[in-house]
């Protein structure tokens, strides 16, 4: 009599499709991860125990530090194109479609309306070199001196514009930033009646 | 390994030997293995880098008709006055006949939350209505105190809070108490 010989079914799993899907997903994260652009002006924002978090669409972001320098940044760069277009009528200061095109890349910029020609034609890693700009003028009239109210002005129309909604404030501060250099930037936004905007600040992780 | 049963079946049918070849599988854990790592990197660093905003609502300025004023009581009127070196100096009613202070605390829990706790608590019972807190931070206070206690008022819950402009005199009291270094 012969013996009976169990068939044992391999252990073993095929992992083709586990891979098939885990680099689907990889790609996706990969994709979907937004590279974060070297920034002109660094900052060390204060912590909080808030857990909101940053709207990504129609924000406008006033970054101060650096002893009262002051950036701005407009995350769409539809919006970005249209705001530059907004001042170049205001200050009478014409730019040409390639320019437009160049500064629609740039996240974030500090400089007076004057060095705004010659920062664009500076090239991306030169752009965001630290201590290269110097910051966007402002003071507390609504004149086109304070060229930060008409950024902020320019950039709020355009978003109205595009997407047809109030576009957000957001001031980034640096932690060890004097107050006066923050309430000059709040009263820039309260002199055009935006009340409401938003500090960012990074998380706290110990408890207290 | 790769795979999860070697025997197919279908060879007795058609009766031939079909010689097996060897190769042609790969084994995928290693890959799989990686790939998942990855994926656990890039989501976590996709929302562990956006960083938190803190909504802050200013009053409205108010220039056509500066007369239109909200009258508080002053009774439950408790200001806070951001110094220098990360103090605070509080005061409870008016500024030149205060009903309580003015004390100077630090920022945090054992500072400035245990007297707010503790407000929030008597105020409503003697002066019948909510405590209602003015931040006037002065010109030597930084942008991390500014944020600190707004994130206090946060966690204490406190239902009115407003940042208010400090006046001379209490820029004064900062001085009389060494709170307004460089």
């Amino acid at each position: 009599m012969p013996k009976v010989k169990v068939k044992r079914a391999s252990t073993s799993i095929d992992m083709t499709a586990m891979c098939d899907v885990s680099f689907l997903l990889l790609t996706f994260f990969i994709l979907t991860a937004t590279a974060r652009a070297p920034e002109p002006l660094p900052v060390d924002t204060p912590a909080s125990v808030t857990q909101v978090k940053v709207p990504d669409t129609d924000l406008g972001l006033i970054t101060v530090g650096g002893d009262g320098k002051v950036f701005f940044g407009v995350k769409d760069r539809h919006v970005r194109a249209r705001m530059l277009e907004l001042m170049s009528e205001k200050y009478a200061m014409p730019f040409t479609e390639q320019e437009r095109g160049r500064f629609s890349l740039m996240e974030t910029f500090g400089v007076p309306m004057g060095n705004l020609k010659q920062l664009i034609a500076l090239d991306a890693t030169a752009q965001t070199q630290p201590g290269l700009q110097p910051g966007i003028p402002v003071d507390s009239t609504d004149a086109l001196s304070n060229e930060l109210f008409h950024w902020i002005y320019s950039a709020r129309v355009a978003t109205k514009e595009l997407h047809d909604v109030e576009m957000r404030v957001s001031i980034k501060g640096d932690a060890d930033e004097k107050y006066p250099e923050i309430k000059k930037v709040m009263d820039v936004l309260q002199s055009q009646k935006v009340n409401k905007f938003s500090l960012i600040t990074s998380l706290k992780n110990t408890v207290e | 390994m790769a795979e999860l049963n070697q025997d197919s079946g279908g060879g007795k049918k058609g009766g031939k030997i079909r010689s097996k070849k060897a190769g042609g599988r790969v084994d995928l854990t290693a890959m799989v293995d990686l790939a998942f790592l990855l994926i656990t990197f890039f989501m976590l660093t996709t929302s562990i880098n956006k960083p938190n905003a803190m909504d802050v609502a200013l009053p409205d300025k108010n220039e056509e008709n500066p007369e239109d004023r909200l009258e508080v009581a002053d009774t439950r009127t408790m200001t806070l006055l951001l110094g220098s070196n990360n103090k605070i100096e509080w005061y409870l009613g008016e500024y030149s006949s205060p009903i309580e202070g003015p004390e100077v605390v630090d920022y945090g829990k054992d500072g400035i939350r245990s007297v707010l706790l503790q407000k929030l608590k008597e105020i409503p019972q003697r002066a019948g209505g909510d405590l209602i807190v003015v931040i006037r931070p002065s010109d030597r206070s930084t942008h991390r105190n500014l944020v600190d206690i707004l994130d206090e008022m946060n966690i204490v819950q406190a239902p009115i809070y407003m940042i208010g402009t400090i006046s001379e005199a209490e820029i004064e009291v900062l001085e009389r108490d060494g709170l307004y270094n460089e």
